[in-house]
């Protein structure tokens, strides 16, 4: 067990250098320039963009400046950004818990409506209900969801007025960011009617970046389900006498739980991919709509460091769900 | 589950027998039919299209569909800002959607083979180099990515499909190797490596063939992704230029009229979501047909 | 661990005290802001967003009356000019207190300290303050003050004593704009001594009427009312930016009353704002002007007889209507009709292909010519749609034998190359900065004393005739006269046609119809100091 844990994180390591290099030389291929993208009409002027460029580091070979930059990864410091000339690591730790908030609300999401929705479904298989679910799950995972953010509030924000039409919190609260999520900092402010805000803001796009893998949820809760209810010991219990909804909840949901866990950690590199569309839909002030900024400003500093640190969550993430296979299948440590 | 029990007809032919399998399931028929239904509509977009979809009626600003009140019978869906048939502009979005499907599953099924069977065949170090970097693509969220590469290359239509195929190839690198892989254990490959077939020739006769069937399945399911992701790239402005009539170009260009005018948003949409719906259930059927390992 | 959570009773305590003392009817008003401030320092920045987001903050020592480009008194209660306009005098007012923040408390009102101070922070390099954040005062060397300053001097703590090297009467003007507001030297003292001199530039410190409470990067900006401003209190206790980019966004989240003022609507939403009985909508002639520039460098447009046959062959009514949608109105001029010295006796070409077909004859071009047409890739406030404002040119060129391709480049790329005279005809334009013609015709068609046309002249067009009288206009003391000079020089411009002028654009404020006090400026930035909600 232990040499195949070393195993995997030796692998990561060349990995990573990729991860940097690829980012790096991809980001300065972007036509344009950090600095001059800033100004007006009235431009500026040759000796003041070579002095800015210089200061920034822009007019060294390209290689230097990516040497600089992988020493500068190496002591753990990503640079700062070259609009607001702030650390780069500081801006994705204000910005992270709005996407990690976002995401968590559309997992649980898509396991509070899609798994129930996936037993029923499998429970009454070939009935109306089943196929209807079946339909719409297809639909579900068919959606493209910058045009479904855009109806949403379409039709609740802008029609209705049931819900706001982006932010994370009315303007009238001023939250000081504790622990960045927005629900428990209003929790915790004692501006009355401050979560309900936060929680009124949430709705939306929750249920835009829930849609996908709520889909997903259902149809493995009920594929998963359809197998574990034929096999021996459910025909067993049911034989004992045991109730119907015993059975289903108890015996089979336990068993027909382990594909759909892994479908649902799967489903956190995807997850981040619709983050970045409905983070620029909501105006939600995440790490998504922090990169899309960054590319218009060509913020190298903050593109390169972003990527880097989403591609090492995907790394870490992909690390865990491996191992989780390790242990759970030994058949894997080759 | 999909065994045909039927013993009394003689025994079918390999392709009967298949359509029987995919005709069980109804999703994917009607899928089948929808996307006739558009290749259809699309081939023939010269003679459906009521007009031309650059044509700008100047008296015509933002006209509702036909059944709203100030609608016209001459555009059903109504128009949009600078007075184009926004149906017109629907019928050549599909014709346009079905050919970034196309080339981008070419694009990335063909280059995505050729080196899934390389690294499988030459393993070592040609193996490791390729597959770590189809790691490192992997690991970048792929929106981000094709965004990244479409900003280098500048926003084209084409640029959008090379950027979505990049991004879509290490999926079929990795599949194809995995199935090479499995192939040549197999005992016909050893038995005419024996007999002296070149490496080219085991790899694109003997191989390939027997790995097409997951190759398809993915190919098929690839279909409707790369028209999302090129649908979202139009929509952020990257993908196909105006007044070019894509789908994710017309919702960005809807944006500023949303409120005012419903229809502008709301057809180009819909449109998307019935094409990659019927992409994806004709996919499902196909895997269930083809490669019944693989269902779930 | 343990640390969070007391510091969280202790926040929760603080918060219900707060509360408690809190009036009942705290007013807010949130502003729907386009984009993000680069920080909070309107010297070193030049975008529109970043001085709108400063303004609240800090005083300058003249200020432009609200609402208008008059300057009149800020921080300077009065000032002279010497006879020879050389010396400036200016007496500060006593009681304009500093702002305080949790770690900077003010012992002393704005003096004549903070003012040598903010000025040497821009003009010479050691001041410890100059290269902070990044130091570029683009503004500050655009206004030609490096070149133009001899000294400025303490009198006594509150007179100031600036000296020009030459007489320059645009210079009251430049006082006013934003890259002269002042910064505390004490602030700036304490920031140094504790080493962290960027903050001064991150959590601002000035004498406005609102102080500044929180950034929240791409999401917020909060000031709340400042008690101690020495002019009238501001109305509202809390003024929130909201920071939303799309025009579309910004307009549901009015309609929503998630934002009570929501800037730059897009024309085709204007028929709706003004339907609405909840909403109002305000509108200005902004002070800026859209141009095609032909490229003077290069043939044919070296040729006047050329410009003017194009500038007989674009329909401007048909570009007014259709991408400007009552947003603009048509230019004949350089400079607004706002401005003073405009000269409204110049007849504008009129729309005549078939008189433009027989002038390009005559210049030797019977059958057209082909060309480039340069369209922004971005929205400016003065061409909402530089791409559709050349498909329409295109075909009006069409019509006289002119095969026009429209050419675009990222933004930063575009304007350098059509600085560097790259095009042949290029689209672009100006917004002005302080309200005098000057800030017109010396960067956008000045040249100088060796008939090198300025940067920014981008039909790189030199007149002896024009930049003499422009030049002449700059050291006159009085307004008529110079206003007589101005008026020659668009003659001779009109004449010449180095540029087809289109428009200039109406610029639109729609907001809530409970906002009173808010006056529109020539100028285009938005100030809140006398705004009130009901």
């Amino acid at each position: 067990m232990f040499r195949f844990l070393l195993r995997r994180i030796a692998l990561i390591i060349p990995t990573f250098i990729g991860v940097t290099f690829l980012s790096f030389v991809l980001i300065h291929l972007v036509p344009g320039d950090p600095i001059e993208v800033r100004f007006g009409e009235r431009g500026i002027k040759p000796e003041r963009l070579a002095e800015l460029r210089h200061a920034a580091g822009l007019d060294r070979p390209l290689w230097e400046q990516f040497l600089a930059y992988e020493n500068q990864v190496a002591h753990f410091n990503l640079g700062e950004s070259v609009t607001t000339h702030n650390p780069v690591w500081q801006e994705f730790l204000t910005l992270f818990p709005a996407t990690v908030e976002l995401s968590l609300c559309a997992i649980l999401f898509a396991i509070i409506v899609g798994l129930p929705l996936g037993v029923i479904a499998a429970v009454k298989r070939g009935s109306p209900f089943d196929y209807g679910l079946m339909g719409l799950s297809v639909t579900g995972a068919s959606m493209p969801i910058f045009w479904w953010g855009l109806m949403m509030i379409l039709i609740f924000s802008v029609g209705l007025g049931w819900t706001p039409v982006s932010g994370r919190i009315s303007d009238a609260f001023y939250i000081e960011p504790w622990t960045g999520f927005m629900l428990i900092d209003a929790w915790f402010s004692d501006d009355a009617g401050a979560v309900q805000s936060a929680f009124s803001h949430l709705i939306l796009p929750t249920i835009v970046l829930g849609t996908i893998p709520l889909a997903t949820v259902a149809r493995m809760t009920r594929s998963s389900m359809l197998e574990v209810l034929g096999e021996d010991f459910i025909r067993t219990a049911r034989a004992k006498g045991l109730s119907g909804f015993r059975v289903v909840v108890i015996h089979a949901l336990r068993n027909a739980l382990i594909p759909v866990v892994t479908v649902i950690g799967l489903q956190v590199g995807t997850l981040l991919g619709g983050a970045i569309l409905t983070e620029t839909i909501f105006s939600w002030p995440g790490v998504g709509h922090w990169l899309i900024e960054s590319i218009q400003r060509r913020d190298y500093p903050v593109l390169q460091g972003g990527t880097l640190l989403v591609a090492t969550l995907a790394i870490v993430v992909n690390l865990g769900v491996d191992l989780t296979y390790g242990v759970l299948n030994p058949r894997i440590r080759r | 589950m999909s065994a045909s029990t039927d013993t009394a007809v003689a025994v079918p032919s390999a392709l009967r027998l298949f359509w029987r399998s995919f005709a069980e399931n109804r999703g994917a028929v009607v899928g089948l039919a929808i996307m006739l239904l558009l290749i259809v509509v699309a081939a023939l977009a010269d003679v459906t299209a009521p007009h031309s979809p650059i044509e700008q009626f100047r008296d015509h600003f933002l006209t509702p569909p036909s059944w709203s009140p100030g609608g016209t019978s001459a555009f059903l869906l109504g128009t949009d800002d600078v007075g184009r048939d926004i149906f017109a502009r629907l019928i050549y979005g599909a014709r346009l959607s079905l050919v970034i499907g196309l080339s981008v599953v070419a694009l990335s099924l063909g280059a995505g083979t050729v080196l899934g069977l390389t690294t499988a065949f030459a393993g070592g170090i040609v193996d490791t180099v390729i597959m770590r970097l189809m790691d490192i693509l992997l690991v970048f969220p792929s929106l981000l990515l094709a965004i990244v590469i479409v900003a280098i290359l500048g926003p084209s239509l084409t640029n959008a499909m090379i950027a979505v195929a990049i991004v879509a190839l290490p999926n079929y690198t990795r599949l194809a190797r995995a199935s090479a892989l499995s192939e040549m254990s197999r005992d016909y490959v050893t038995a005419s490596r024996s007999a002296g077939a070149s490496t080219l020739r085991l790899m694109f006769s003997a191989v390939l063939p027997n790995c097409t069937a997951p190759l398809i399945v993915q190919a098929s399911l690839g279909f409707s992704s790369a028209i999302l992701d090129a649908a979202a790239l139009g929509f952020l402005g990257l993908g196909a230029q105006p007044p070019t009539p894509e789908w994710g170009t017309m919702l960005a260009g809807a944006l500023q009229y949303y409120q005012r005018a419903w229809w502008v948003l709301t057809f180009p949409g819909v449109s998307i979501l019935v094409t990659v719906l019927a992409f994806n259930l004709f996919g499902d059927g196909l895997r269930d047909a083809l490669d019944p390992k693989l269902k779930r | 661990m343990k640390k969070s959570i007391v510091a969280a009773a202790c926040a929760v305590a603080l918060g219900l005290t707060l509360g408690a003392a809190a009036t009942a009817q705290a007013k807010t008003l949130v502003y729907c802001s386009e984009g993000s401030p680069e920080n909070f320092n309107p010297m070193i920045n030049t975008t529109g967003t970043t001085f709108d987001a400063n303004r609240p903050i800090y005083n300058r020592l003249l200020e432009f009356k609200l609402g208008t480009t008059e300057v009149g008194p800020g921080l300077a209660e009065s000032w002279e000019i010497s006879p020879d306009a050389k010396v400036f005098t200016f007496h500060l007012r006593k009681n304009a207190n500093w702002h305080s923040s949790k770690t900077f408390k003010p012992s002393r009102p704005a003096n004549a300290d903070d003012v040598i101070f903010s000025f040497e922070r821009q003009w010479k390099d050691t001041n410890p303050y100059h290269k902070v954040s990044g130091g570029g005062y683009d503004y500050f060397g655009d206004m030609d003050m490096p070149a133009l300053l001899q000294s400025i001097e303490k009198v006594d703590d509150y007179t100031v004593k600036i000296t020009l090297k030459e007489p320059n009467t645009p210079f009251l003007a430049d006082l006013a704009m934003d890259f002269a507001s002042i910064q505390s030297k004490e602030y700036a003292d304490a920031l140094l001594k504790s080493g962290h001199p960027e903050q001064i530039d991150q959590e601002p410190i000035g004498t406005g009427p609102f102080e500044f409470v929180a950034y929240q990067k791409d999401t917020s900006i909060r000031f709340k009312k400042f008690d101690g401003y020495w002019g009238p209190k501001a109305k509202i206790d809390t003024l929130v930016f909201a920071i939303t980019k799309d025009p579309a966004v910004r307009l549901a989240k009015l309609n929503a009353g998630e934002c009570q003022m929501a800037p730059y609507p897009t024309p085709a939403d204007l028929p709706s704002i003004k339907a609405n009985a909840k909403l109002q909508l305000l509108s200005q002639s902004g002070l800026n002007i859209g141009y095609l520039a032909f490229n003077n460098l290069k043939k044919p447009f070296d040729d006047v007889r050329v410009r003017r046959a194009l500038s007989m062959a674009i329909d401007k009514k048909a570009i007014l209507e259709a991408v400007y949608q009552g947003a603009g109105q048509p230019a004949k001029n350089l400079i607004p009709p706002t401005l003073w010295g405009y000269n409204n006796s110049v007849v504008d070409y009129p729309y005549d292909p078939a008189a433009a077909k027989k002038l390009l004859a005559e210049a030797g071009l019977p059958d057209g010519f082909e060309t480039d047409l340069w369209a922004m890739p971005v929205q400016r406030p003065y061409n909402p749609d530089a791409k559709r404002i050349g498909e329409l040119m295109q075909a009006d060129l069409a019509k006289i034998g002119v095969k026009a391709k429209i050419v675009s480049y990222e933004w930063g790329e575009y304007r350098k190359r059509a600085q560097n005279a790259e095009g042949q005809m290029v689209q672009l334009g100006w917004t002005g900065d302080n309200g005098d013609p000057d800030n017109f015709f010396v960067p956008l068609a000045g040249c100088n004393s060796e008939g090198k046309p300025a940067g920014n002249n981008i039909a790189k067009w030199c007149n002896k005739e024009f930049q003499d009288a422009v030049n002449k206009a700059a050291t006159l003391p009085n307004q008529a006269d110079r206003a007589k000079l101005y008026e020659q020089a668009q003659a001779i411009m009109h004449d010449q046609a180095p540029f087809y002028f289109i428009a200039h654009s109406v610029v639109y404020l729609p907001m809530a119809k409970n906002v009173s006090g808010f006056k529109m400026s020539p100028l285009g930035d938005h100030r809140f100091d006398e705004v009130d909600v009901q």
